[in-house]
């Protein structure tokens, strides 16, 4: 089956998400589309699988044009879609998610036949090695897992051509090679892969042919041989100096320390399990690992939205557990949470009034419980100049800036304040090449100045960019503490639990596809837009 | 290649107990709820009871298929083992709740009957009078019959998506049509009929305003309810008041007692011996339960209230099924207003008096399912029909504290006392694709 | 640094810029104050259409509605303009009246109903602007009534002190009655929606119990407590012609107090911050839990208030029903009002004009005071969405003939 796409165009408002773009797929071919973040790749794979409604141009299917009026079209017309954020009913069992919308149902009244759903599941999940658990609840699975599922979705209403929107973000490395082997499998069965990424290893390693978008629009066709240096630059529309410049850290004595802290959720699991590190002034602290093995509740923690169950975490001698946050964050921890737009910001307040979320209760804003506008205006534009936000006016909603800005009011406000510690979550996460380039900056000076540092970031690109020290948690523990440059393939069997002498020893009897030992990339880990 | 250390803990850490015994916290909230109760009951119910009253039962009248005479029982001794029996149950739960293992379903069940039963005992207490237990139980379903319907229609729209606060708009509005409809044609079973297409155009305003126009679905709710109070009171003092005759006398549902069945002694005349609506409610109760958590449209109904763009992706239509179950819903809520009126009621202002937000209740105490519906709603209308029996044979409980009891059941129940409550996900939240 | 920053999400709104080049057309018809204005007219020709269903004149002419429509359509503009303008009369200046007193009366009268609106419309506006669907001020008002009247029939006082107590109790008790709410939401998450509607069921129970007993009823029979001292009434502002009292005065003072918490303090940043953002307002150091508790406490203590002027300015003693639909009709108040306090006060003070302008709509053109019920919710169910009112406004459908955008309207 071919699908083509003839001059689609989106605008959302004043914005062209995508501007008259030109794409053809192909049966038994992988085709990778390259593009950063908000280039606009998803919104035409949301347009292709009929979840926009686009303003110009057509879809043609074996050289017909079709219409979808809503993904139910898209998918009778044999388009799967495997979404960046699955879409998958937590509270519903395997079963029930891939049946949904095409269910077998009984003879009498419409009941669901149970028994044929988890057949359906096992005839894939049997064909492709998937062992899944057809009644395992999805909110219980791993993402690994939970993206096999979708896949399985995908497949049980054969699809022809699968889509696949940034599919690797949640994997480790030896999870993303399965998921390259599955695609191949795929692809020699006769399905047409649309695999959309912003990495460029992964594209060089599996793609058949390579679209770049940028800013809308198709800008070239490239080759899986073609350099990283040459499509980082045809992906970001200048030439890219692809890694972090940073001087060797200068490092002092250890003032942030956790010792044996263990976070326990409401439902009894051990989120944080007897965790100790220290990070040492001068240094970036990476703490990497799958999404959901407890990075985020650590984070957390250090900040005092979480209760820990035990242990201790000091910053200059003085306990922090057990204060409020605000005692947290008046001893001097910055904090940059992992989801700007829920945790991070008010889309509705001003720009000038986040800048002073954490600092509205104190002098100069605010005398004797009253808020002092003129200062919190004052303090806006300096910050704002300081960071080099581009906006109208401090007093427009937040929301009106683009995603690079808003981390960048994030940071402003994070570091107006003398820091002693600087906890940073995704710092990165969603942004443009330009915007990452600053934000990776910023968190370098902050380095130098002697502030202790802790990333907490799924991206081993960023990871590797940034880190001195590498901690890798896996189910709630450190599976282990490696310097900066570590193998992307040992620190990707430690993501999957793999203690870290074993792991060395495994990486190096088996390399994975994108792993280290690249002979055509020597300086291997500052190929990758981090 | 790099060299790769294990993590060293810091030295001179501090002397912490082996991580592997740190265990989550063990709620306490369930022990103590349950042991408080029970001792409150063990000391009011029994201890603080005179010794030599006696409480007198009446299961089944001369009217009745079968008669069964009164008997009494001695107060003291009887709530005392009740309670007795409760507070051992209680035990048992907290060593449960303490080993880690879970409390079975059916313990605060037998809980709540040992305390309730030790409560008829206290309350009854040296009263001449005797307790029919058969009217009382009766009038249990009777009055629950619109609060089931209610909650019904409160968990079709919410497992879709859309909060509904105007049930009691939908069962006023109901209630007000039957009377109107069963009052020109003078057949109560036309009414039965009108009162899910007034129920029906409230679910409708209120996904119109909620989907189309996407404004906050309690709001919308609040505002129907008064808009329906506004209009139906509206008529009421100015065309009904009219000619009350012809609009405002609607006739008596005729009870359909079923063969056979309703001469079963106690079960019979309860469950049996009742008019059509009563048997609807039945229907509709057990279809719900298995079309909804069964069948296709059980399923989609439910992703679309838990992950609405999940079922859009797989080509469900989210904005029409929570349009489609809103209307339904509202229908449900409509014979629910039928059956407030069933009996021959005449309309009067604001008939329903709070009931749509009872019903509401009892959807969350059930949480969100027909069967669990079901029966917070018997359990809030046996507290009505405990109050309307104690107020004729004199009690000493104020009525008033007997009618509070489904309110603070609810509070209970939402602070998490009772368990854990969870809504559907997408509860409230308009879908934009 | 690129220009790839331009690029917004998708779903963020379309950049500042855009709004210079809407035109004066879109801008004047897509105003909040026009869609005000408009859905108020609109739910009063909704409502006129009731008042002619309902007029026995009317209907006498709709039989032969064919025959001689005239007579139909005269009927129904004698009823509705009937209805309005006594309406009118009753609520703003009752032009038919002979002395000078009795034509200004009816807005004093609008002024005094509007007191307990403002009160309850204002803490339910700080719960709404904080993220809390506050539905209990029914039952605050209930129990600061309650309250008030305890005091004021209970101990003797000097004047001026004696109010003051009242007012306090009622909104110390107003104040707790709406913690609950606040405390079970911080403490087990219990959602305020459904604790707040469960308050105000139990407070009218509870109220009707303690009516029954001394501490209310004091000696009475009937469930009604006795009068209240004459040192815990609200003064008169304009003698005794008139019902009018200083609540009115207070209740602006607590509008303008309102304004500044909310704008211009710090209390009030974090109170909008959790309204806007909880998780964000939580990272920032924003004490969310105790931000919920003080939110109802505020709310229930202007609640409160609203009672207590009820009762001690123009009621003088209680009754389970006293609240009347106080609580209820706040809420339309606060939505209609915007959650802004000089919005609220306008509100109430609509509000306030049809409640007293009603009965004499109700002796006079024989239209029952409960179309005033059908008046307010359409008006509030309108203002809500506004593109609906754009639909129906024949303003707007001309407009679209001369380039005018509904789909580019803000909402």
């Amino acid at each position: 089956m071919k699908l083509e796409l003839r001059g689609i165009t989106k605008r959302f408002g004043s914005l062209v998400a995508n501007d008259n773009i030109d794409l053809t797929f192909e049966t038994g071919e992988i085709h990778a589309l390259l593009g950063e973040n908000g280039a606009g790749k998803s919104t035409m794979m949301n347009v292709l699988y009929g979840l926009y409604d686009p303003d110009g141009g057509e879809i043609l299917l074996d050289d017909q044009p079709v219409r979808f009026a809503g993904p139910g079209d898209a998918m009778a017309a044999g388009i799967g879609m495997v979404h960046q954020h699955f879409m998958l009913v937590p509270v519903f069992t395997v079963a029930e998610n891939v049946v949904l919308g095409h269910e077998p149902t009984s003879a009498v009244g419409g009941l669901i036949d149970l028994t044929e759903a988890r057949r359906r599941v096992k005839e894939i999940s049997d064909r492709f090695g998937f062992h899944v658990d057809p009644d395992a609840l999805v909110e219980d699975l791993p993402v690994g897992v939970q993206q096999r599922v979708e896949i399985i979705k995908a497949l049980s209403r054969d699809a022809k051509v699968l889509i696949l929107d940034e599919p690797t973000a949640v994997l480790t490395p030896q999870e993303t090679d399965e998921l390259i082997a599955i695609m191949r499998q795929l692809k020699a069965a006769g399905t047409a892969i649309v695999f959309i990424t912003h990495k460029l290893r992964e594209v060089r390693a599996v793609a058949d042919r390579i679209s770049v978008i940028r800013r809308g629009k198709v800008v070239g066709t490239a080759s899986p041989q073609d350099s990283a240096a040459d499509l980082a630059s045809l992906m970001v529309g200048r030439s890219v100096n692809l890694g972090v410049d940073k001087a060797p850290a200068q490092v002092a004595e250890a003032t942030f320390r956790v010792e044996h802290l263990t976070v326990i959720d409401p439902v009894g699991t051990r989120v944080v399990d007897d965790i100790s590190f220290e990070v040492r002034r001068g240094e970036i602290l990476a703490i990497a690992g799958v999404q959901g093995n407890g990075q985020s509740e650590l984070a957390e923690t250090i900040l005092g939205l979480l209760r820990a169950r035990s242990g201790s975490i000091t910053l200059d001698g003085q306990e922090l557990l057990g204060g409020s946050v605000d005692d947290v964050l008046r001893a001097g921890v910055g904090f940059v949470p992992e989801d700007r737009s829920t945790d991070g910001l008010i889309s509705s307040f001003s720009i000038a009034e986040n800048l002073i979320l954490d600092l509205h209760g104190e002098p100069p804003f605010a005398r004797a419980g009253s808020l002092s506008p003129a200062r919190v205006a004052e303090n806006a534009r300096l910050r704002t100049e300081e960071f080099d936000v581009r906006l109208t006016s401090i007093q427009d909603p937040v929301s009106t800036l683009s995603g690079g800005n808003q981390q960048k009011v994030v940071l402003a406000r994070e570091m107006s304040r003398p820091l002693r510690l600087l906890v940073a979550s995704q710092p990165t996460r969603g942004l443009d090449v330009g915007s990452i380039e600053f934000v990776h900056k910023r968190i370098v000076r902050e380095r130098d100045a002697g502030t202790p540092v802790i990333i907490v970031s799924t991206e081993l690109d960023e990871v590797l960019a940034l880190a001195d020290r590498i901690a890798v948690m896996y189910r709630g523990k450190i599976i282990g503490i490696v310097p900066g440059g570590t193998d992307r393939d040992v620190l990707g069997l430690m993501m999957a639990g793999v203690p870290p002498q074993a792991a060395e020893h495994q990486a190096a009897e088996h390399h994975t596809l994108l792993g280290g030992s690249d002979p055509a990339a020597p300086a291997d880990r500052d190929e990758e837009i981090p | 290649m790099s060299t790769v250390t294990a993590p060293q803990p810091p030295s001179g850490s501090l002397q912490t107990p082996d991580a592997a015994t740190i265990q989550a916290r063990i709620g306490l909230r369930g022990p103590i709820t349950y042991i408080g109760v029970g001792l409150i009951s063990l000391v009011f119910f029994a201890l603080l009871t005179p010794a030599d009253d006696t409480t007198r039962f009446m299961v089944a009248s001369s009217r009745d298929y079968v008669e069964i005479s009164p008997f009494a029982v001695p107060s003291q001794a009887t709530a005392m083992v009740l309670s007795l029996g409760a507070l051992a149950l209680a035990v048992w739960a907290t060593v449960l709740t303490f080993q880690r293992r879970r409390v079975a379903t059916w313990i605060p069940i037998l809980f709540g009957g040992l305390v309730l039963l030790a409560f008829l005992v206290w309350v009854m207490a040296g009263n001449s009078n005797a307790l029919p237990l058969t009217i009382l139980l009766t009038g249990a379903l009777t009055l629950s019959i619109p609060l089931i319907f209610g909650s019904l229609a409160g968990l079709l729209c919410e497992r879709s998506g859309i909060i509904n606060i105007a049930i009691e708009g939908q069962l006023l509005a109901g209630a007000f049509l039957a009377v109107v409809v069963a009052s020109l044609t003078g057949n109560p079973y036309a009414g039965l009929i009108a009162a899910p297409i007034a129920g029906a155009i409230v679910g409708a305003g209120l996904v119109l305003f909620a989907v189309r126009y996407r404004i906050d679905q309690i709001i919308v709710g609040v505002v129907l309810n008064v808009l329906v109070i506004g209009v139906t009171n509206y008529l009421f003092s100015t065309v009904l008041t009219q000619n009350p005759q012809a609009l405002n006398s609607p006739p008596r549902l005729p009870t359909l007692p079923i063969p056979v069945l309703s001469q079963i002694p106690i079960l019979g005349p309860v469950l049996f011996n009742h008019s059509f609506v009563v048997y609807l409610m039945y229907i509709v109760v057990a279809v719900l339960q298995v079309m909804l958590f069964r069948s296709r449209w059980g399923l989609r109904v439910r992703a679309v209230g838990e992950h609405p763009k999940a079922a859009d992706t797989v080509g469900i239509k989210v904005n029409l099924t929570r349009v489609r179950n809103t209307i339904l819903g509202g229908a449900v809520a409509g014979l629910g207003g039928a059956a407030l009126v069933s009996a021959g009621l005449a309309f009067t202002k604001e008939l329903t008096s709070g009931k749509g937000f009872i019903a509401l209740a009892a959807m969350i105490l059930g949480r969100w399912s027909p069967k669990g519906a079901l029966a917070a709603a018997l359990l809030f209308g046996f507290a009505d029909s405990l109050r309307q029996v104690l107020n004729n044979l004199g009690s000493p409980v104020p009525s008033q504290f007997l009618s509070m009891l489904p309110y603070l059941a609810t509070i209970f129940a939402v602070a998490g006392l009772v368990g854990r409550v969870r809504p559907p996900a997408a509860e409230g939240i308009p879908y934009v694709k | 640094m690129t220009t790839t920053d331009t690029l917004v999400a998708p779903s963020a709104p379309p950049p500042a810029a855009e709004g210079e080049r809407r035109n004066l057309l879109q801008q004047v018809l897509d105003a909040s104050w026009l869609t005000i204005i408009l859905a108020i007219l609109m739910a009063l020709i909704a409502s006129s259409v009731l008042i002619a269903a309902a007029n026995s004149q009317v209907q006498a002419t709709a039989v032969y509605l064919f025959a001689r429509p005239s007579d139909f359509f005269g009927a129904s503009w004698d009823a509705i303009f009937g209805a309005y303008s006594s309406l009118f009369r009753g609520a703003i200046f009752d032009y038919e009246a002979t002395t000078a007193v009795r034509r200004i009366r009816p807005i004093t009268e609008t002024m005094t109903a509007s007191v307990p609106l403002i009160f309850a419309g204002l803490g339910l506006a700080v719960g709404f602007r904080s993220g809390l669907f506050n539905i209990g001020a029914q039952g605050q008002v209930l129990v600061g009534a309650a309250a008030a009247t305890f005091v004021g029939i209970t101990f003797s006082m000097p004047a001026g002190v004696h109010l003051v107590i009242a007012c306090l109790a009622a909104i110390v008790v107003g104040a707790l009655w709406a913690g609950i709410a606040g405390f079970l939401k911080a403490r087990t998450g219990a959602n305020e929606v459904i604790v707040t509607i469960m308050l105000n069921s139990i407070a009218v129970y509870l109220i009707s119990y303690l009516l029954t007993t001394q501490l209310l009823a004091q000696g009475g029979t009937r469930p009604i407590s006795p009068v209240v001292a004459d040192t815990a009434t609200f003064p008169l502002l304009l003698g005794s012609g008139f019902r009018l009292h200083a609540g009115f005065i207070v209740a602006i003072l607590a509008a303008w107090a309102v304004w500044w918490l909310l704008e211009r303090s710090v209390l009030g940043f974090q109170f909008r911050a959790v309204g806007a953002n909880q998780n964000a307002a939580r990272t920032a150091g924003i004490r969310v839990n105790l931000v919920f508790v003080l939110v109802m406490l505020t709310a229930g203590g202007l609640a409160g208030m609203g009672g207590a002027t009820q009762i001690l300015g123009t009621d003088k003693s209680l009754q389970a029903s006293s609240a009347g639909s106080i609580g209820f009709d706040a809420i339309t108040v606060a939505l209609l009002g915007r959650s802004r306090p000089l919005g609220t006060v306008l509100a109430a003070l609509l509000f306030g004009a049809l409640r007293a302008g009603s009965p004499l709509m109700q002796t006079s053109a024989n239209t029952p005071i409960d179309i005033v019920q059908v008046i307010q919710a359409s008006i509030v169910l309108l203002i809500a969405a506004p593109p609906l009112v754009r639909e129906l406004s024949i303003f707007h459908r001309i407009a679209t003939l001369f380039g005018y955008s509904m789909k580019g309207a803000r909402a």
